[in-house]
């Protein structure tokens, strides 16, 4: 039983980002813009939250200090992904290459600018977020030990987001114009839909999920800040198309995703897989295998949103 | 008509060339007002460095500019000729590494070999495996609508964990940590370059490189193979309506784009500048480096070859910002921004296809031709069409 606790509970650290980035992919690539700057922006967040977190240490700690660390990351996020949003929506700049730009710019700019402040590169914060047990919840058998115990506020504030998130793009007015958006613009501008500031928000939004991502990324995983997330942000990218651009399909991606992952990188601890004559660098292909097989068995009808990539220009059929 | 289909397509390649200068303009004033406002005082040397680049180090750095550029011209290569079928090879990474390893066994456990044939073995081997990384999702995409992108994605992954698996089992050298040294035999010849330029390490790659960009532009531009699968990446539904086969174009464009990262991988790793592969988690920065070199290329081989060389120039350049206090990452700071840049490509290209078509029609304008004029115009537009990728 302890195995299962251990597994659930590092699941969720892989778990959660890649979630909460995907699901920032959705908002834009529903809206009509592919977004594949999602790791430059998880650096930039990452970078951002880590930063505060790193100078306010002195003075705060604990989860007010890590919701702080979250805005912030959040908003550089946001602010980054604006210039993907300028280039691919008001001068109808080819998507791929902007976010390429992005990409590139985030890493090199984080550590060019740690190491003009600091000459080294890494940043080092002291993890004080993490929560041993989560009073009265974490006392709950069985569950409170799956879900309650060796966390983060992260994960349910992961989940929060996902319900919000799950909930806007399908329930409310502002959601069906963004995917009307993603599907036909002209429709929807014919509609009087403002194609343009729905796409700067898709956009806006997907920044500032894929900037918290790039923190929570961090947090549990490491005690300093190195600027990068390990192609996390491709990850992300994969889990939203495996997730079919839908946020339930997003979410069984991530957690299928990232089960497989966290066999290969605990299976030492579990006695039954360690005992297996299999090496670590096999266990560590299983993820990206599997998903490349369940894609090929399942992407049959897998369907892009229509408008992806297009840029839109008011007037034009 | 001939002539003047010709010179819309000079025009097309002086707009694209334009384009991309102002964009290498504007990427390098950023950089500058990065360093300005960084520190001041070192401002200007520490630029004019960037600029200088290879050159003012003899013939060493002469050489480590063509090194360096030589692996990412042909992940460049990858890249771009995927673009140009309308794909977007993200995979280019594992498709060099897959390679790289593949060079590396057969140049070191393969034995008794004459020079040349050794080394030609090692290169052919490994541009074979990047074949088969770059065939998986292309094979993927044309038979099970798997998007190429998520797919090349995990198949990157999956070659860096098989070759860590692969190195220790094979090729290990346990006491430095990396992989041991090829044999003689399998290092890429030098036709005495490395001695007719001193110090530059050089070998004939950069020569087999531009054999590829040779072959590429002559397989897209003058042959039916390469207009299929220009055709199919330009529209999918057209090119199977004009009896295409669009399953096996696809196929066969990530096949290709396989190849020459697999190359690219051979080529750094049966060099003479002593570069051997580590076992890290983590993908060789190489394969990643080949998109930025492909847009700046515009996707066109020759381009690609001239971006890739100035790319490495300004890396070279920046290898020596520490001397003047800078963090050597404003180098692909300034890449990044040369990329964004050209990003507004299409804005340039309007502005000047548009003075350039109004001299034209202004030359023009004692033949009555409009017909001939309207079809200039429409071809031009199709350039954009053509950078248009599906992720």
């Amino acid at each position: 039983m302890n195995v299962l606790y251990f597994i659930v509970q590092q699941m969720m650290y892989f778990a959660i980002p890649l979630l909460i980035v995907a699901l920032g992919g959705m908002f834009s690539e529903r809206s009509g813009i592919i977004n594949i700057a999602l790791e430059g922006i998880m650096v930039m967040g990452g970078f951002s939250g880590v930063l505060l977190i790193h100078n306010l240490e002195g003075q705060m700690s604990g989860q007010g200090l890590f919701l702080l660390g979250i805005l912030v990351a959040g908003l550089a996020g946001g602010v980054f992904s604006l210039l993907h949003a300028y280039a691919s929506i008001n001068l109808g700049a080819d998507q791929t290459i902007s976010g390429t730009a992005l990409n590139l710019f985030a890493p090199a700019f984080a550590i060019f600018t740690t190491r003009a402040i600091q000459r080294v590169q890494q940043i080092h914060f002291t993890n004080t977020f993490f929560i041993e047990k989560v009073p009265l919840l974490g006392d709950i058998p069985v569950l409170g030990a799956l879900f309650f115990q060796k966390t983060y506020l992260s994960t349910y504030l992961g989940l929060l987001i996902f319900l919000i998130a799950s909930f806007v793009i399908k329930h409310t007015r502002f959601g069906l114009r963004l995917r009307a958006c993603g599907e036909h613009p002209q429709a929807a501008d014919s509609v009087g839909v403002n194609v343009y500031r729905i796409r700067y928000a898709g956009v806006f939004i997907s920044g500032v999920f894929a900037g918290i991502g790039g923190l929570i990324f961090v947090i549990p995983n490491s005690v300093y800040y190195n600027p990068t997330v390990n192609g996390y942000g491709f990850l992300a990218l994969a889990v939203l198309i495996f997730g079919n651009w839908r946020s339930w399909g997003i979410f069984w991606a991530a957690l299928f995703f990232s089960i497989m992952k966290t066999f290969a990188s605990v299976y030492s601890g579990v006695p039954f897989l360690r005992n297996l004559p299999i090496p670590q660098d096999i266990y560590n292909m299983i993820p990206y295998i599997a998903t490349l097989a369940v894609l090929a068995i399942a992407a049959k009808h897998s369907q892009a949103p229509r408008a992806e990539g297009i840029p839109f220009e008011k007037g034009s059929r | 008509m001939r002539s003047n289909s010709k010179k819309v397509q000079w025009q097309q390649v002086s707009t694209g060339f334009l384009s991309s200068l102002m964009a290498i303009i504007a990427g390098l004033v950023f950089g500058l007002i990065i360093l300005v406002i960084v520190n001041p005082n070192q401002a200007i040397p520490g630029f004019l460095r960037i600029l200088t680049g290879g050159f003012g180090n003899s013939w060493q750095g002469f050489g480590k500019v063509i090194n360096y550029a030589v692996p990412i011209i042909m992940t460049g290569l990858s890249v771009g000729f995927a673009f140009r079928t309308g794909l977007f090879n993200i995979g280019a990474s594992g498709q060099f590494m897959v390679g790289a390893y593949t060079a590396i066994y057969i140049g070191y456990s393969v034995k008794g070999l004459p020079a040349p044939w050794h080394w030609l073995l090692a290169f052919i081997c490994a541009s074979l495996a990047g074949a088969i990384w770059g065939a998986v999702p292309g094979l993927l995409k044309a038979y099970r609508n798997v998007n190429e992108v998520i797919s090349s994605i995990m198949m990157n992954y999956i070659g860096l964990y098989l070759v860590n698996f692969l190195i220790p089992m094979t090729v290990y050298d346990k006491i430095k940590n990396q992989t041991k040294s090829v044999l003689k035999t399998a290092r890429t010849p030098t036709l005495g370059l490395n001695k007719l330029l001193p110090k530059s390490n050089l070998d004939i790659a950069i020569f087999v490189v531009l054999l590829a960009v040779i072959v590429l532009y002559i397989i897209t531009k003058k042959t039916t193979f390469g207009f299929e699968l220009r055709a199919c990446g330009l529209n999918r539904e057209a090119a199977r309506y004009a009896g295409i086969n669009e399953k096996k174009s696809i196929t066969y464009s990530m096949l290709i784009a396989g190849i020459f990262s697999g190359m690219g991988g051979a080529l750094l790793y049966l060099s003479h500048t002593g570069t051997y592969m580590q076992v890290k988690d983590e993908l060789l920065m190489q394969g990643f480096n080949g998109i930025p070199v492909a847009l700046l290329g515009l996707s066109h081989p020759i381009g690609i070859f001239f971006s890739g060389l100035f790319i490495s120039h300004i890396t070279i350049g920046g290898n020596y910002m520490q001397a003047y206090d800078f963090p050597v990452e404003i180098i692909d700071m300034i890449i990044a921004a040369i990329i964004y840049f050209g990003a507004f490509a299409l804005l340039f290209r309007q502005f000047f296809t548009r003075r350039l078509t109004r001299r034209a029609s202004l030359a023009l304008a004692d033949e009555p031709s409009p017909a001939t004029q309207g079809g200039g115009v429409d071809e031009s537009k199709t350039v954009h069409v053509d950078k248009e990728d599906h992720v």
